[in-house]
């Protein structure tokens, strides 16, 4: 199980590929559950072209580690990789990646969408954009995670 | 007894500082934490607060040492 925090731009297939090899779980795993956030260059309506992640460094790590645990505990996992940005980004950017190795698919879809749903509601990371016009703005809270029905 | 006050995002913003070293009467609650520390600020609304890097409520009571942090909500990912 690894959790870490990345100050720089990171390729979130590279991780996995990296993780994979070295997790020593070949032959092993049925299931790779992975699901990665990118920046995207609008919100709310407006065109953002930029964002500092902000994290409460200590309490942001312990966050995450209890969250992982707490999936480990009800789901069989061989492996977790969970990789947060944090500073500043750009659109495009991969801000989290989540990846959870299991025997079979259940434990693997499960675990992977309890850890980012809980990383959203309980780990101390906020979001201040900066948008095209220059104005910086902080949001305020996170969306129920579906596009809005128009 | 002495508390570390730690302010993030908005919060810091509103306060204009990232934290306080305070020497405070006990018992003290979280939210009187905040009120002593900010005695002509509203309590915002949607307070989060964590004492030594665990979340925990406004009603909380803080102890000697403890490093409490006042925050808004979160929004990772």
């Amino acid at each position: 199980m690894t959790v870490k925090l990345s100050d720089a731009v990171f390729d979130p297939w590279q991780e996995i590929a990296d993780h994979q090899q070295a997790a020593g779980i070949a032959g092993k795993y049925g299931a790779t559950a992975v699901f990665v956030g990118t920046m995207r260059d609008f919100n709310q309506g407006d065109s953002v072209c930029g964002m500092y992640l902000e994290h409460y460094p200590g309490m942001t790590e312990r966050q995450l580690q209890q969250i992982v645990e707490q999936a480990a505990s009800q789901w069989q996992m061989l492996d977790t990789l969970l990789v947060h940005r944090v500073g500043q980004v750009e659109p495009n950017d991969t801000l989290v990646l989540v990846a959870v190795w299991s025997e079979h698919r259940g434990d693997a879809f499960d675990a992977s969408r309890f850890i980012m749903e809980n990383l959203k509601s309980r780990a101390p990371f906020w979001k201040r954009e900066t948008l095209a016009n220059g104005k910086q703005r902080w949001v305020e809270t996170n969306s129920s995670g579906y596009k809005r029905q128009s | 007894m002495s508390i570390k006050v730690l302010y993030f995002a908005s919060l810091k913003d509103q306060v204009g500082r990232a934290g306080d070293e305070l020497v405070v009467p006990a018992p003290l609650s979280v939210l009187e934490l905040w009120q002593q520390a900010n005695p002509d600020l509203p309590v915002p609304n949607a307070l989060l607060a964590a004492i030594n890097m665990n979340y925990a409520s406004l009603d909380s009571l803080v102890s000697d040492g403890d490093e409490v942090a006042f925050f808004p909500p979160v929004t990772g990912g």
